[in-house]
């Protein structure tokens, strides 16, 4: 995997909540045995109408977005299907990081993004940036304003720069250390595992699966 | 220190805590599906590494199968690609593979505890997020992306970060015809699909206790689509009868059972074992329940209208339009005048013996309205045998179903089962989301029997006081 230290790149307004990994990336694409070829077909049903061509009612073909990198949406991104597909068609349709709320404490707390999604783009250097609602809100109200917004992710100092033409706005995000330092690195999961193939082997000695041969 | 039965789980299968704040957990079995496989075998050819341990893994195929009499030939090409990739695969890394045509085929759910694989106490994983449902073991499992695939089939670990324990105590006893599809999807409507999220459920009280195993696999099934990644149920009478009743291959016998089941009646949470979340829903008051939207959570009781715009907690006005418009379906409907087009029975959700047995009750002497088409799917080709033998076929082909052999169907449609765009369906698979069953369908989820009763109809019907249609 490349490592992720910066990159800066121009906002996309996605202005659903709950986008679920079978809009991200329909069944029909999961036939694949192949890693690539899915951007073109990141939010196929929403993107294209029957025919084939662009819909031009989906906000993310309006062509001042067509060079945006950032994803910008509100919350439980990716939800359902553990399809990685899902990530591999946003990697490849160009977005390196996702913007998404969290909303509330405790009981209440719902994520910026699903579980198995998150964990997805920790493994394929996509960065899942959580905000506070309102601070998504004021993002989104500046994206609709200002055509080519764009904004910098900085994963180092876990900020988000909102480059707006009357001056920079900065937001401050909450990023897991492991993954932070495992993106920055571009590590491989299996080949940092492996180092600890003693510890798993004396496991395997003491631990009984019941397997039946 | 009191644990509970997810804690016991995670220490006993915990290799080592890392210096990043993951810990790696061992995984005692790897289900494996033609879908999201291909990329993870490619990856340990890439980089020249084996499966580190080939027994403790399992394939099927049952996503891309067709299920009509016409299956051992895929038309589709792209289909049919991915699942000779699967069986090269497996032949390549001496993999169990029960493919199509071989009579422990199945979706990959409903094989795993049917073939004694899933057993309380062990970790399981699968790239599929309907890992969940062997939860109903007592089993912490729990779906994956492929790049983890390729990681447990590398090294049979997984780095994870401990996840938080929410307990869901079901009290009471159930109405008749009201069962545990209806306990799952209630329990979402509360807490939304993402309640559960970084979660691990724990489903106990009276109501499922009195559960049987095929029930409680329906619930932990759909943890999911409340957020949580894993659903636990104590394991107990019930699960070790299921385990040792009939012959699962791969389940202990003998000494070794005895030696097991004295592990697995130590698995249960403590009596003082402390959650991080407690919620208390009371079985008695639970409604049959029908999803009206575009989301698991967008959910009522049968007896309900279709909400307004600003009556659905968790969801914005425009979200619901958006749902209902999709929907084909306007505020304030009674869902009893909803009329599908078709009845899907099937899914890991609700495709084992029980779950045909429930359908076969309400579907028995009777036959479908003329404007539905009738689907019933088999989880499994041992399901299918089963239900044969008990004479369940001929019932469902009595009363107009079409009865198919074993696969995902129509739960995903990646094979050739699919809604037509603005077909409406009531289903008893897991996800109502937009073109989950075929781009621009419309799907309801139900319980099998609100689905089988809907058929006989030609529209929903509240199960608890329908008349047979007489």
């Amino acid at each position: 995997m490349d490592a992720f230290t910066t990159h800066r790149g121009i906002l996309a307004p996605l202005d659903r909540a709950n986008v679920d990994t079978d809009q991200i990336i329909p069944k029909q694409f999961l036939k694949s045995i192949k890693r690539t070829g899915f951007g073109p077909s990141a939010f196929f049903d929403w993107r294209y109408q029957i025919d084939g061509t662009p819909n031009p009612e989906f906000e993310l073909n309006k062509p001042r977005y067509a060079e945006r990198s950032i994803l910008l949406t509100r919350n439980n991104f990716g939800c359902g299907s553990s399809r990685e597909h899902a990530v591999w068609a946003l990697a490849q349709d160009g977005y390196r990081a996702i913007v998404a709320p969290f909303r509330g404490e405790g009981d209440d707390h719902i994520p910026g993004f699903a579980d198995i999604f998150k964990n997805n783009c920790s493994k394929n250097g996509v960065v899942t940036i959580e905000l506070s609602e309102d601070a998504v809100e004021e993002i989104f109200q500046a994206v609709f304003a200002e055509e080519g917004l764009e904004a910098s992710v900085n994963l180092a100092d876990q900020k988000l720069v909102l480059h707006k033409a009357s001056g920079d706005v900065e937001y401050a995000f909450d990023y897991d250390a492991s993954v932070k330092n495992k993106l920055l690195k571009g590590l491989d999961d299996i080949e940092e595992s492996l180092q600890y193939m003693d510890d798993i082997r004396q496991f395997e000695q003491k631990h009984d699966t019941w397997m039946v041969s | 220190m009191a644990k509970t039965l997810f804690e016991k789980i995670w220490d006993r299968h915990l290799v080592r805590d890392l210096p990043d704040g993951t810990s790696l957990l061992y995984i005692d079995r790897h289900l494996v599906h033609e879908v999201t496989s291909p990329q993870a075998f490619e990856g340990l050819r890439l980089t020249g590494r084996k499966v580190r341990h080939p027994e403790l893994t399992f394939s099927t195929m049952d996503h891309n199968v067709p299920t009509d009499e016409n299956r051992l030939n895929i038309q589709d090409p792209i289909s049919a690609a991915q699942v000779e990739a699967l069986e090269k695969n497996c032949a390549d890394f001496g993999v169990k593979l029960y493919g199509i045509g071989d009579s422990r085929q199945g979706i990959v759910h409903v094989i795993g505890p049917e073939l004694g694989i899933t057993l309380p106490g062990l970790t399981m994983v699968c790239g599929d997020s309907h890992t969940s449902t062997h939860g109903a073991f007592g089993t912490l499992a729990f779906g994956i992306g492929t790049s983890e695939v390729e990681h447990v089939l590398a090294t049979q670990t997984l780095r994870q970060k401990k996840a938080r324990t929410f307990k869901v105590e079901y009290t009471g006893k159930l109405s008749p015809h009201v069962h545990s599809k209806d306990m799952v999807l209630k329990l979402i409507g509360m807490i939304g699909t993402a309640g559960g999220t970084g979660s691990v459920f724990e489903f106990c009280g009276e109501a499922v206790r009195g559960l049987s195993m095929e029930a409680r696999m329906t619930i932990c099934n759909m943890s999911i689509e409340g957020g949580a990644r894993a659903g636990l149920i104590a394991p107990d009478e019930t699960t070790f009868e299921y385990i040792t009743a009939r012959d699962r291959p791969f389940a202990p016998k003998g000494a070794e059972l005895e030696r097991a089941l004295a592990q697995w009646r130590s698995l249960p949470s403590d009596p003082d074992a402390v959650f991080d979340r407690t919620l208390t829903i009371d079985a008695s008051k639970i409604a049959p329940q029908v999803t009206w939207g575009t989301s698991p959570g967008m959910v009522i009781d049968v007896d309900q209208p279709v909400p307004g715009l600003n009556d659905v907690a968790g969801y914005s006005a425009a979200d619901v339009r958006k749902a209902l418009d999709y929907m084909g379906l306007e505020p304030g409907q009674k869902l009893t005048d909803i009329r599908p087009d078709t009845i899907f029975i099937g899914s890991c959700t609700n495709s084992r013996i029980e779950d045909l047995r429930r359908a076969a009750a309400i579907l028995k002497g009777r036959k479908k309205a003329d404007s539905i088409k009738l689907l019933v799917v088999p989880g499994s080709h041992q399901v299918r045998l089963q239900a044969e033998a008990e004479g369940l076929d001929k019932v469902f082909k009595d009363a107009g179903a079409e009865w198919r052999w074993a696969g995902c169907s129509m739960c995903l449609a990646m094979n050739p089962d699919k809604l037509a765009p603005k077909e409406r369906c009531a289903s008893t698979s897991n996800r109502n989301f937009e073109g989950r069953q075929g781009a621009g369908g419309r799907t309801h989820l139900v319980s099998p029997e609100m689905a089988a009763a809907a058929a006989v109809e030609g529209h929903f019907v509240d199960i608890r006081s329908w008349n047979g249609g007489n």
